[in-house]
């Protein structure tokens, strides 16, 4: 009687503990899962205020709406006063934003381009040094430096201008985007371009008209990064613009948000709002080609 | 002599806005900081020199210590925060998440901060330490009936810490993400075969696969915490008084409150020199071939 009752003993323990040896083993997915769930609420919380305060009149315990107005998106057709000074058009700083942005991506891309073919296909003495000094450049702490780009940037006379800074921004940016690119020329097959050249097409229509095509996802790629970095640039314009008309969105948010006198969190999250928009935009339709792009221009190396 | 102008003509013409732009906005200015240092500029942007005063007035600043100490505060418990959280952001989203899709969305509300535009970011930070009760620490704080708190003026150094260690864990989290995807799946699957605990695939598999990336991104990190002060200026500005400032913002605002160019200068080069030795301890252990690499993957 003992011998029978043991195994069976045995077969309901083991089916009991089944059940639990696999809670066991999800245990660390749930916690998983808890502990993404936890630490990413308050971001997704934060960006969601700044929709809602945007829009509210007034907000109870400082997160939920009591009611509806659009008195905060005033500044996109009245000046905004601050200290008792009256900040420039909205769209003054937008055009600047876009016109730096846009400029931006231009010379970085053209420049960009230009050093990284030469740097992945054409032999000239001093390439191996060249791309050294780039990836060191691509590390170097530039930010430390601003002091000495003040004194150039006034001695060449071009302190106060957005080309001035522009000049600055692309000159920081170069080193990444020419070597990224470089990546993109060193995927395209040498034999694409011997074929042309065979077919008797000269180099420059070669490139022009094979080569860079095939690189167009990276370029795209490459401008949407310059144009969203010049758009969220801050520091070097703060540091090296003075005047009102050539205020961009991010001083003229940095000025309402250091102003003690205006804690209008209403008019601040509908500024932010309005100048995210463009980066929210690019986040939503081109995230899936710039991750692609940039996982894609790491093999070639 | 004709064709060797023809051999130099094409790189010369592709390489030649590059070359100009790196002269001009990086090695221009190393070379003249270097001389700045050892000037006592003014705003009359006159040029006298002073020999070593700049770096004596250095050892003699009553502020210099409270600096110092902030500076390594602020760098070691940020990147704390950047290596550790980011290789756990890594893991979650990459290992205990295998859904791609899911995992894409934590990935994506995480890069948020750091695709935001440094002015709107840091408003999200003054809004969430407000001193009022409008501020979402204090907002809570009146749930429970307690008087509101001046967070930046009470505890700079954390909100700095806090502010700058969410956007760099994007960082290490996107880096080591890519690394534990690259780690062979047979590996996992036998780990489960033979009854592996998690902390075991955690300690034997995941955490050799990313060793140089942890590096990596530790002195990449560092390298670019040492440096800048964007948001510690648009959150504190270093203050109250010197409470948050670090050596970047320092020289910052010598230069461009005091106008004490050189005094700045002299700041500025003891940091790039911390950083070219860090730089070049990253190419010693990396090697060319590594940084390459790892650089792209951001």
């Amino acid at each position: 009687m003992e011998q029978w009752v043991r195994p069976e003993a045995a077969v309901t323990a083991s089916l009991t503990r089944r059940p639990v040896s696999k809670w066991k083993k999800r245990l660390p997915f749930f916690i998983a899962y808890g502990v993404l769930g936890i630490t990413t609420m308050p971001i997704i919380l934060m960006y969601i205020w700044l929709l809602l305060s945007s829009f509210a009149k007034q907000m109870k315990y400082g997160f939920i709406p009591v009611s509806f107005t659009l008195e905060n998106w005033k500044f996109l057709w009245t000046n905004v006063e601050h200290g008792g000074t009256t900040l420039p058009s909205i769209w003054t700083a937008t055009w600047n934003s876009f016109l730096f942005s846009i400029t931006l991506t231009m010379l970085e891309v053209l420049i960009g381009v230009m050093a990284g073919y030469a740097l992945s296909r054409i032999e000239f003495p001093g390439r191996q040094m060249l791309m050294k000094t780039t990836l060191i450049l691509h590390a170097f702490p530039s930010v430390a430096l601003l002091i000495a780009v003040y004194y150039i940037l006034n001695f060449l006379g071009l302190f106060d201008t957005l080309f001035g800074v522009l000049l600055v921004k692309t000159a920081l940016q170069i080193p990444m985007t020419a070597w990224i690119v470089k990546g993109f020329f060193d995927n395209v097959p040498w034999d694409v371009e011997w074929a042309g050249l065979i077919d008797g097409c000269s180099r420059l229509k070669v490139w022009l008209t094979i080569v860079l095509p095939m690189i167009k996802p990276g370029i795209a790629a490459v401008s949407i990064f310059s144009f969203l970095s010049g758009w969220s640039e801050f520091l070097l314009l703060y540091m090296f613009i003075v005047s009102d008309d050539n205020i961009t969105l991010a001083s003229y948010l940095q000025k309402l948000i250091s102003d003690p006198n205006l804690v209008d969190y209403g008019l601040l999250s509908a500024v932010s709002l309005f100048y995210m928009l463009p980066v929210i935009l690019f986040f939503i339709f081109t995230q899936k080609s710039l991750m692609e792009v940039s996982a894609g221009g790491g093999k070639g190396v | 002599m004709g064709s060797a102008l023809k051999k130099w003509k094409l790189p010369m013409i592709m390489l030649g806005p590059f070359v100009a732009l790196i002269f001009l906005f990086f090695f221009l200015p190393v070379v003249l900081i270097v001389i700045l240092a050892f000037t006592n500029m003014d705003s009359a942007m006159r040029w006298e020199f002073a020999g070593l005063a700049n770096f004596q007035k250095m050892l003699e600043d009553p502020n210099l210590f409270k600096i110092m100490k902030n500076t390594a505060l602020y760098v070691g418990f940020t990147l704390l925060i950047n290596v550790c959280f980011g290789f756990v952001l890594g893991i979650l989203t990459t290992y205990y998440i295998q859904k791609e899709p899911v995992s894409l969305v934590f990935r994506t509300i995480w890069m948020l901060p750091r695709m935001s535009p440094p002015v709107v970011y840091v408003l999200l930070w003054l809004w969430f330490f407000d001193p009022s009760e409008y501020g979402v620490l204090n907002s809570l704080r009146a749930l429970f009936h307690m008087e509101p708190v001046a967070w930046l003026h009470e505890h700079p150094m954390t909100a700095i810490i806090l502010a700058n260690g969410i956007i760099g864990a994007s960082f290490g989290m996107i880096i080591f993400s890519s690394a534990i995807k690259s780690i062979p799946k047979d590996l996992f699957y036998a780990a489960s075969v033979d009854g592996a605990s998690q902390w075991s695939i955690i300690k034997d598999i995941i955490i050799p696969a990313v060793r140089w990336p942890l590096m990596f991104v530790t002195i990449w990190q560092f390298l670019s915490l040492i440096t800048s002060y964007e948001y510690i200026f648009l959150l504190t500005n270093g203050g109250p008084l010197f409470e948050s400032e670090v050596l970047a913002l320092y020289s910052f605002h010598k230069a461009f409150q005091n106008f004490e160019f050189g005094y700045g200068s002299a700041i500025s080069l003891v940091l790039v020199i911390i950083a070219l030795i860090f730089s070049f301890m990253m190419w010693k252990w990396f090697g060319m071939q590594k940084m390459m690499r790892s650089s792209k993957i951001e």
